[in-house]
């Protein structure tokens, strides 16, 4: 198929940034979004022009590195999934597709269609642990039990890959499930009863410092999300926030 | 010139690893804070190791080339990680786990390494479920367990399908809260180009900012390699795209030897390729062998019909099947060893058998276990008489269950429901048991610095076992490595901060900005990529899953003509001072380009077939793998001279104190 492409080019963070259009032709329905971006700067590179850059790493879905704004959609029009994952079979022969990075106040484009996340790294560092040495000589595995459905529940929260698609969808660039998926994880489970409190109000007074908007539960996130992950979360950290501020 | 000495502790095997520990110096607590340590990668193996060391008290810098530790690749391990412990009640023991790593290795991994990797595994347990990290578990509360290829017990742990996602997590919970403490100093975005020695010690590192293309100098008493492995070599693999063997190869040019690298896994269960655009390729778990059955057509002519899509895999009745994995090997069935699997697939495919239009796939189909799980649940629900429909709705729910991911990741790649049709797989380059050369400390042949993780070579011989590489991983970076460098660093107490305006750092920075340079300014006339396929190409033609001397001589030329031309045209656009990622890849393809070439050196050498490195001319009458033990019972850790394929061979000879040798067999 053929496509018109039209994509965010942003030489560095100072600079104002514009839309610039390419075409690409002979694209096959099998190809990956990143096959049909790599085929792309393989022929900028060929006629001297500067290749667009994009981050992308593992290019099965898990690794959250990737992170598109394609036609309006974070990770684009299929669901359930990353850009990494997203097929060209998706799209039709005449096409125009508009390409932009992830876009919040709190993640600043370093160039093109890559931003910087490093918000996220703040808050996961404010509280996003149990504190626990690693030094092995803690009691065994099954002298926890856990039931099945909080270990499910906890691992469905788990599951966040920490891509930003959610702040990327939210009207607000609120990263309240990105945080409610930590708090949830932990909250689930006896191992993080113990410090729940100190996380839960160290990891929300992190995303407020770093500018990310408020929740007016609109749920576009939950339906972005590529892991699917739950607004259910969203409540789960409003009442552990409610219950360590009071 | 190096000698090989691989210090493993006197005693019996079982208590090799403790009475080490009893006699290892330490570092004293106020000591350790005026220790740097500089860890580069931050999967499971750095993270952990980083995490760990800030914990003891060292001063620790870690480097990942991502914008955060959490993308390090071993996110992407999906089954799930082996420990000992006999949770399940079905024989598992130390030894036992022991046993079947050295054996899946085909007994080219050293025997001291692997005990201590067994005595470790279930405090790994323990730890990640300290951690937070959510297991699966029963109905009781208690962690469940599955099995996984080439063994007989289930000691499998996992977490859904996303294994190694929840391990590599968990170390990176325990990296944050020691960054969050000022211990580990995160350097994201970062990659190191070389590293600097003084008096022969490895004292830091050269690293690139890579959003501002600055060249940094960062110094340390002791730095740890823990990048990974080369599988990016082959261009096509199940690797991330940015995984590369720059570390591992600037300090093999550096004087670190480079072990075994023709020990490269191929996995076999794989989505097959589908086209020259192709720019990697998916793994489908080996925990789907558990329930999936492995089979192409038993008649040439249904899988001429099946290629040509005129006829569809469900319409082959049973008894024109060909389970050629039970059918070769009853007693392990689908659930052989990974090589052992992937040959036998190729073997099926080269035969003609293939079951996708380029005839390079097999089936895994899952209706079996989907009618069993059915009927399972059937009677569980107390349902008589259930219909065809409710059981095939029923086990598809189960399996759903068990690997809807995988299920799910697969869909959206081929367009095909698998819970519907078989999945179609093939092999592809999975993992690297060779790696940088490491003594029972983990240290290479550098003093101070230190190989852990994917990519050193000690433990997992010329085959890896499932889920035995996020094992290894966090054994080195928990359990092990914190340890040993301590009595290392012991003696470094009195040296003080290492200055970074020495003679040392000066020229390797300057090595390593010249190499940028000509990169900006070479304007040739091929892309990066163009090279990174040719060379992906002739490894998977010539040095793949099967081997002989003439292809490997060839490759070997072919590898240096492809290098030759690369230096000559190769064309990277952009500036230096920028955010550059055309940059990055033609540093990272310039070393594989190099190691390419050394990986078919080791393959042509090592005249035997054993594990992943499979040689036609070494074959038994049954077509099987033909080791030899009295030639090629060593370890080969190469020497750089300049040239990859003039390397120096230093034989560390394996000896099997503990376990028999013998001829691998799973029928």
């Amino acid at each position: 198929m053929n496509l018109t492409l039209k994509i965010w080019r942003q030489k560095g963070p100072q600079d104002k940034g514009r839309m610039v259009e390419y075409k690409v032709t002979d694209i096959s329905e099998h190809m990956s979004f990143l096959e049909m971006m790599d085929v792309l700067n393989e022929s900028l590179v060929a006629k001297d022009e500067e290749p667009i850059a994009f981050d992308h790493d593992c290019r099965e879905g898990i690794c959250g590195m990737c992170s598109l704004q394609i036609n309006g959609e974070a990770h684009g029009p299929d669901r359930g999934i990353t850009t990494c994952q997203l097929h060209m079979r998706m799209f039709k022969d005449g096409d125009t597709i508009f390409i932009e990075p992830f876009r919040a106040n709190a993640f600043p484009v370093i160039k093109d269609l890559v931003v910087d996340r490093m918000a996220f790294e703040r808050i996961q560092q404010a509280g996003g642990y149990i504190s626990v040495n690693t030094s092995g000589n803690t009691q065994d595995a099954n002298s926890i039990p856990i039931s099945k459905q909080n270990a499910d529940l906890s691992m469905d929260a788990a599951s966040c890959i920490g891509c930003g698609a959610c702040v990327a969808s939210c009207k607000n660039s609120s990263a309240m499930l990105f945080v409610a998926a930590k708090v949830s994880q932990y909250a689930l489970l006896p191992q993080g009863k113990i410090e729940a409190k100190d996380r839960v109000k160290n990891m929300v007074m992190q995303m407020d410092l770093e500018g990310f908007g408020n929740c007016t539960n609109t749920g576009a996130c939950e339906i972005e999300c590529p892991k699917g992950i739950s607004i259910e979360n969203i409540a789960r950290l409003n009442r552990e926030y409610l219950a360590a501020t009071i | 010139m190096t000698t090989l000495n691989s210090r493993i502790p006197e005693g019996p095997i079982k208590d090799k690893w403790t009475l080490y520990k009893d006699k290892i110096n330490l570092v004293n607590p106020a000591n350790k804070r005026n220790i740097d340590i500089i860890v580069i990668g931050t999967g499971l193996a750095g993270g952990s190791a980083a995490a760990t060391l800030a914990e003891l008290g060292y001063s620790v810098k870690a480097f990942a080339y991502q914008d955060s530790p959490r993308r390090a690749h071993s996110i992407a391990a999906q089954g799930g990680i082996n420990a000992s412990k006999n949770y399940m009640g079905d024989g598992d023991s130390n030894y036992r786990l022991f046993y079947d790593t050295v054996k899946g290795g085909d007994y080219r991994s050293r025997e001291a390494n692997v005990y201590r990797l067994a005595e470790v595994s279930g405090n790994i347990i323990d730890q990640c479920v300290a951690q937070g990290v959510p297991f699966a578990r029963d109905y009781g509360g208690l962690l469940d367990n599955r099995s996984f290829g080439g063994v007989l017990v289930s000691r499998t742990f996992y977490a859904k399908g996303q294994t190694g996602q929840q391990l590599l997590l968990g170390a990176y919970s325990a990296m944050n809260r020691q960054i969050a403490r000022g211990k580990i100093e995160m350097f994201n975005r970062h990659e190191m180009l070389d590293v600097v020695k003084i008096d022969g010690k490895a004292r830091g590192i050269i690293a690139r900012n890579l959003i501002t293309g600055e060249i940094e100098r960062h110094s340390a008493h002791a730095v740890v390699i823990a990048t990974g492995g080369y599988g990016n070599v082959y261009f096509l693999s199940t690797n991330a795209m940015g995984s590369n063997a720059t570390a591992a190869w600037k300090i093999h040019k550096k004087g670190a030897f480079f072990a075994n690298p023709c020990f490269t896994q191929i996995h076999p269960t794989c989505i097959p390729r589908s086209g020259d655009y192709q720019s990697k390729l998916t793994l489908m778990s080996e925990s789907l062998r558990n329930d999936g059955r492995i089979w192409v057509p038993a008649k040439l002519e249904d899988a001429k019909a099946i290629q040509q899509k005129k006829l569809k895999p469900i319409q082959i009745a049973e008894e024109n099947r060909d389970y050629f994995l039970e059918r070769r090997y009853p007693a392990f069935g689908n659930l052989v060893p990974r090589d052992v699997a992937s040959r036998a697939a190729k073997e099926r495919c080269d035969a003609g058998f293939g079951v996708n239009a380029t005839g390079e796939a097999v089936y895994l189909d899952f209706a079996t276990a989907i009618k069993r799980y059915g009927t399972e649940q059937a009677k569980i629900h107390n349902i008589n008489n259930p219909s065809t429909e409710k059981i095939t709705q029923l086990g598809e729910a189960v399996i759903e269950e068990k690997y809807g991911n995988l299920f799910q990741m697969y869909e959206k790649i081929i367009d095909e429901n698998p819970y519907k049709t078989p999945m179609m797989i093939y092999p592809a380059t999975h993992y690297t048991m060779g790696g940088v050369w490491v003594d029972y400390n983990l240290m290479t042949t550098v003093p101070g610095l230190y190989c852990i993780g994917e990519a050193n070579f000690s433990d997992h011989g010329a085959n890896r076992l499932g889920a035995s590489a996020l094992m290894q991983g966090l054994a080195d970076g928990y359990f092990v490595l914190p340890y040993t460098i301590g009595d290392y660093l012991a003696d470094d107490i009195r040296t003080g901060k290492i200055r970074t305006d020495s003679p040392e750092f000066d020229e390797a920075e300057k090595s390593v900005k010249s190499q940028l340079e000509f990169f900006i300014n070479n304007k040739g006339t091929h892309t990066v990529d163009y090279y990174h396929k040719r060379l992906g190409q002739v490894m998977w033609d010539k040095v793949g899953m099967a081997r002989n001397e003439k292809g490997l001589k060839e490759a070997i030329i072919e590898i240096q003509e492809i290098r030759e031309d690369f230096w000559k045209n190769v064309k990277v656009p952009g500036s230096l001072n920028e955010f550059n990622q055309e940059l990055e890849k033609a540093g990272r393809v310039a070393d594989f380009l190099e190691l390419g070439e050394l990986f078919a050196k080791d393959a042509l050498e090592r005249e035997e077939s054993c594990g992943g490195h499979f040689r036609e001319e070494h074959i038994t009458d049954d077509g099987e793998a033909k080791r030899d033990d009295v030639n090629f019972a060593y370890v080969a850790a190469w020497e750089y001279t300049g040239k990859p394929s003039e390397a120096i061979l230093h034989k560390e000879e394996l000896q099997f104190k503990d376990i028999e040798l013998k001829t691998r067999s799973y029928k």
